[in-house]
């Protein structure tokens, strides 16, 4: 068993709200990432599969497939969007580092077929991260 | 108290990915420009991690000069500025990153004995990583 990471960047604008609370609530518990125009971050994505070495190809998977597939499944999907205007889970769902990495993790889990994923690692800025490695 | 010590490291090493059973097309539809018959380099950082109890009059897992003198004698030393294909490690063996990791796996965790070798770590890329951890599964 190998594990393979790859990783990537994208930018997007998001702000949390939670219409269940009140105004007062929603800046006391979000601050100002409450604030309703949005900001912005640029985020790293790492994207670890698992899987045994080919025997002929010495590959796990084939890194140029794995990154198209997170290109098409993710980066193109978020980069440069206002997650919660434009991305349909997040109109309801708040789109917090944890609930975005539970979507990438879904976006991605079925379409692998070689190799398994073990885990989707999403940074916020350099000195925030948030680990998902799915319901096992 | 089991704790998890970790050392990073550079080497930097040419590979050409090739495999003999494959016809010249196939081995370009799987490694593309890695199948440049001239082979291409990278600068590969490779994390070494060990475990083992604290030793209680030391403090230490295991002494780093021990574990730096090994992986300078019988890492680096061979696989820097070499090209990998030339190794005996991969003869018949495609010198993928994947395949990489497992030979350094194997030689520490065959050759060192102050500590158990947990996992080895290999980034071949900014972007690209690869661990192995002896098959067992990679801790967090």
């Amino acid at each position: 068993m190998v594990y393979l990471t790859r990783k990537a960047e994208f930018s997007a604008a998001h702000y949390y709200h939670n219409p269940e609370f009140t105004a007062e609530e929603n800046r006391r518990i979000f601050g100002k990432c409450n604030n309703p125009h949005g900001h912005g971050h640029n985020y790293t994505l790492e994207v670890t599969v698992k899987g045994e070495v080919d025997q002929r190809s010495g590959f796990v998977l084939d890194l140029k497939q794995l990154k198209e597939l997170k290109n098409r499944e993710v980066i193109d999907v978020l980069d440069h969007r206002f997650l919660n205007q434009e991305i349909a889970e997040f109109k309801t769902l708040i789109p917090t580092t944890e609930n975005l990495a539970i979507s990438i993790w879904q976006r991605l889990e079925s379409k692998l077929s070689v190799a398994r994923l073990h885990r989707v690692r999403l940074y916020e800025t350099p000195d925030l991260f948030v680990d998902y490695f799915g319901e096992a | 108290m089991k704790a998890y010590l970790t050392r990073r490291y550079w080497f930097s090493a040419s590979h050409r990915l090739h495999c003999e059973d494959m016809t010249a097309e196939e081995n370009q539809a799987v490694y593309g420009k890695c199948n440049n018959r001239w082979g291409h380099g990278h600068n590969y950082a490779l994390e070494v991690t060990v475990a083992g109890a604290v030793d209680a009059k030391t403090g230490m897992v295991c002494n780093l000069a021990d574990l730096d003198e090994f992986v300078n004698q019988n890492i680096l030393e061979r696989l820097d500025h070499q090209n990998l294909n030339t190794l005996r490690e991969f003869q018949g063996i495609v010198p993928t990153t994947e395949n990489l990791c497992v030979a350094v796996y194997n030689i520490l965790d065959r050759g060192f004995t102050p500590a158990q070798i947990e996992k080895i770590r290999v980034e071949e890329t900014m972007f690209n990583s690869f661990e192995y951890a002896g098959g067992r599964e990679v801790r967090p």
